[in-house]
Order: structure tokens, then sequence, then C-alpha cells
């Protein structure tokens, strides 16, 4: 890593630089409205099925029709023109972003950025997935390490995991308490994937090996499923149907520079830099009452709280133990919706939906009581956190 | 040890003379000569400088077992036999990364922290691929100059 950018891991909270100025997008754009299909098994459609179906309920929610679309960001579907031409939107702004999870929040900066520029007034974000009846294989394939066998995402976190448990004394029964509390939320979640099948901490443990020292209960779920937004200016969402949902603060910084292994420092100089978010909301992390965790795997849930300095390194274990994140029991509800590992892997669209929701009290028995601001974080070489209010 | 049936590596212009020299059971690195310190996997440039300023410089072989996994998911054909197989993560002396696997001992033997050096017992036709095993017994000099952070 150059010495000119790397924040040291012994400096809880350090800054990136640039990242501490005043972010001139607080609290300008908003959520209009949000649209999600079902999870699950859905052969007789496709992604541009789904987010056609997904793009309607948020078009819906928010009282609009595709003529009033003028920005357009597409995920996972296969063509923003294709797609475009199905909804008959002819947008002045369009573009189709990266496969990979970290690019939800990378869309909804660069959505907020158009806003904020007038490149749009009103964007539509769609993210259209069908990897569970394509039977989507996430490893395998050539690769710098396929000789060795090296391959998968979830490999790289069990990777870290491994060393996780070294450096720190952390266990693999630590994430069991991950695990159980998102699966919690799945079954108070109708539209969860996972609903009505509790799991125990037990479960969790004896659960079979996928990649040791990770077993499944530790890995998200692959399915079909559609996540839509949209996003307008702050001004404009409150002439519409529902109550906007304001960006209040986004931080984001990446490093690339690992040789294509897994991250030696489980993202915490990245992670630590992103805790400008607060300054950049202007709201404290005391003031937020709920998270949206990008948990691809159950460590990420850990690296994340580590990171923006819920605790410090190496103390996410024991932080988590005892239902922190689990709604009714701890301080710190943490996806609501089930997540990625008992929800749907919708790739932090879902989550990010779910923030939403919450800040309208939309959630019903998995409702955060009095939700004034969410915060999202995602552990990746995109390191992100963003922090949404409700509008006063 | 079914080595033969091993996905083949991706050969580019970059890693060709890597492949080359594991061919010859030699392991190499690229070294920045601005700065000194070497990078893997192979590359145009120095990512420390982003210049072409680099040179091939024999590696010492050894290294330490940073982080392992066992494969229970089969992902690769050639690899079916070897079910469950361990990838470890080993710090090269030299600094970079490599992901490797054992050889000469299992998993269960793994600790973080250990001693490790390279061999190179086979591969897919064409090729030797570069894999890790216990140091064998160093010379009286040798052990005395051991690394900081052999022992951890």
């Amino acid at each position: 890593m150059p010495a000119d950018f790397a924040p040291s891991t012994d400096t809880p909270g350090l800054k990136a630089p640039g990242l501490q100025q005043p972010w001139a997008m607080r609290d300008t754009v908003a959520f209009a409205g949000i649209g999600t299909t079902r999870y699950g098994n859905f052969p007789e459609t496709d992604s541009y099925g789904l987010g056609c179906e997904a793009l309607n309920a948020a078009l819906d929610d928010a009282g609009l029709k595709p003529g009033d679309i003028d920005g357009l960001i597409v995920n996972r579907m296969p063509s923003y023109e294709r797609f475009a031409e199905m909804m008959g939107i002819n947008p002045q702004y369009c573009l189709l972003t990266e496969a990979p999870g970290r690019f939800s929040g990378v869309s909804l900066a660069l959505a907020a950025q158009a806003i904020a520029t007038g490149a749009a007034k009103t964007i539509a974000l769609v993210y259209g997935n069908n990897g569970r009846s394509v039977r989507m294989m996430y490893g395998g394939g050539d690769s710098q390490w396929s000789p060795w066998g090296m391959t998968s995402p979830g490999a790289i976190h069990a990777m870290m995991w491994q060393r996780h448990m070294h450096q720190y004394g952390t266990t693999h029964a630590d994430l069991g308490w991950v695990a159980e509390a998102f699966r919690h939320h799945a079954c108070l979640n109708p539209d969860a994937v996972m609903h009505g099948r509790p799991i125990t901490r037990d479960d969790h443990a004896r659960a079979r090996p996928i990649c040791e020292p990770l077993k499944l209960l530790d890995y998200c779920l692959i399915n079909d499923g559609a996540v839509a937004w949209i996003l307008t200016s702050a001004e404009r969402a409150r002439d519409m149907k529902r109550p906007p949902v304001l960006l209040s603060g986004y931080a984001r910084q990446d490093a690339f520079h690992y040789g294509s292994a897994p991250p030696d420092d489980f993202w915490q100089p990245t992670l630590g830099a992103c805790q400008s978010v607060y300054d950049r909301a202007g709201i404290g992390r005391e003031d937020i009452q709920g998270l949206g965790i990008y948990d691809n795997f159950s460590p990420t849930v850990l690296f994340s709280l580590e990171g923006l300095g819920f605790c410090k390194p190496g103390e996410g274990g024991d932080f988590v133990r005892d239902g922190t994140l689990q709604l009714g029991t701890g301080r710190w509800p943490t996806n609501t919706s089930g997540g990625h590992l008992s929800d749907s892997y919708m790739q932090g669209w879902g989550i990010i939906a779910e923030c939403v929701r919450q800040l309208r009290d939309d959630c019903g028995d998995r409702q955060i009581p009095n939700a004034q601001a969410m915060q999202y974080i995602c552990a990746t070489n995109i390191a992100q956190s963003l922090i949404l209010r409700r509008d006063a | 040890m079914s080595l033969a049936t091993r996905p083949a590596p991706v050969v580019d212009n970059w890693n060709r003379p890597f492949w080359q020299a594991c061919g010859e059971r030699r392991l190499i690195l690229q070294r920045c000569t601005a700065t000194g310190r070497c990078f893997f996997p192979p590359a145009p440039v120095s990512p420390f400088t982003g210049r072409p300023e680099w040179e091939w410089t024999e590696a010492s072989g050894q290294g330490e077992l940073w982080s392992f996994v066992v494969f229970h998911q089969n992902y690769f054909a050639g690899m079916k036999d070897e079910m469950p197989y361990p990838v470890v993560m080993v710090k090269l002396d030299e600094g970079p990364f490599l992901l490797t696997n054992l050889d000469g001992m299992t998993a269960a033997d793994a600790r973080i922290g250990m001693r490790l050096e390279v061999r190179f017992p086979g591969g897919p036709e064409g090729f030797l691929l570069p894999q890790f095993g216990p140091v064998e017994a160093p010379p009286m000099e040798a052990s005395v100059e051991a690394p900081v952070g052999a022992a951890a």
C-alpha cells in the first residue's frame, strides 16, 4: 500500500484525505419510490422480467409513470438498452454498472451526483438477477489462482476469518450470533425466503462446512429477484406520494493493492476512512437506530462493525454476543429483512431498500421503533457507508 | 496427489517468466528497482511507482503461513479426487502473498505463523506448480538468522 494513502490501523477513526470536508450533497437527494419482487426460483421469467416487475412496483410506490423517468441505472441485467426499450424509457442519463454487490452503493452515489448536477431529475435504479434459476456459480473458471484451486468469494472470506480468529481470538461461534439474529428477522418478515424456518446458534455450529472455517449458515442465499429504487431531489420528492427518505451522507474509500489475494487487514483502514460518513451526514452514531450491513458472508458483518468504529478492531465477536444485532434484544438491529443470509442475496440493493422502508414505518412486525436514521455499511475493496434519514 | 489434472495457469506476457522459472524449480518475483520491494502477481509496472522499473529476482522460497482454508465444495473437475483440499496463504519473506497448497503435510498440521518453503512436486502438462511444506532442517547459521516472526 502506498504510504501516503494508508491510514494506520492503529489509529481508529483516521480519515482518508479529502473525506473530511462538508458534503455538498447532504440531504439534497431522496428516495421517492421502492419496489421489490418475490425472491426465489423463477425459471418462467428472467432478470429483465424481474427488473420490470420491481420497477413497476417502485413507480406505483412513487406515483410515477415510465415517462417521468429521465435517468436509468441498470445492474445485473444484460443490457441497459434492452431494458430501457422494454420499459419505454428514453432517458437523458443512462448506464449499466458492474456486477459485484459493492456497486449497489456506488450506483446510488452516481445517481445522487447526477441529480445534484442536473444530469437527470428522476432516476430509476433497477437491479435484476436470476442467479438461482440459471444456477449461477460464484467460483470456478480460469483465474490467477485457479491452478491452486482457490476460487469463490466465500473462500476469500473464509481465509480472512481464519486469520481474524488467529489474530484476535474470535471464534466461529461468534458468527452464530449474526446468523441467528438475521434469521430471527427473516421469521418476522413474511416476504423473506427463510420466513418460518428459525435456526439456533447450535444449528449454525453444526451446519456442513463449505469452505472451512465457514459453514453453510455463514453463506448468503442465491435467488432470483429484483429491486428498484427511484431517486430524485428532496424538493421534488416532497410533492410525491410517499414521505421522502433523504440520503444524508455517503463515504467511500477504495483499496486495490491486495495483490489479487484476500485482504490482510480486514479493510480496517478503508472502512475507518468511511467513518467520515457521520460528519458528512451531520448525524452522529448515537442518533442512528438501525443498520444495514452487506452480509455476503457472516464475517463481513464483524469486519464492518470494527471498521466503522462500533467496537475496536478484533472485538467484533464480543460486540455481537448476546444479540446486539437482534431486533427487540440489542441496541443495533441489523438487516431487519433477514439480510443476505436469511432473506436473499440481492447484493446490497435489498438491504438499502429495507433501510428506506424502516424510515417510512413500512416494516410491520420487524419495525424498529422510532427509526429516524439508518446506516448502511459495505466491507469490500470499495468500502462504503451511507446514512439515510427521515425528512424532518 | 493429482496435480496433473489441476487447471492450467493462465499465461500472459507478464507471468510467462514466472512459470518458466517454476518449470526449472525456481521461484522468482518482480522487484521494483526504485523501492526494492517485490510484488506479485506479475505486472507491466511496479505498483509502488506505476513505472516499468523492475527486475526479476530469485525468491528465497520461504515464508510464513498467514492463513488457510479447506474447500469442501468442488469447482474444478480436475480436483475432484483431492476433495476436501486446503489452500494456504503464504506471506513470502520478500513481502508478497501467494495462494498455494500444502505438500508433505496436511491441513490438520497447519499452524498460522509456521515457516514453510516452496517445492515443485508436479503440475498440469507443461507446468510445475509451486506448493509449500515444512522447512527442511536448516543449516546452523541459517537458523540463527531466521527472520523475525519465525516463532510466531
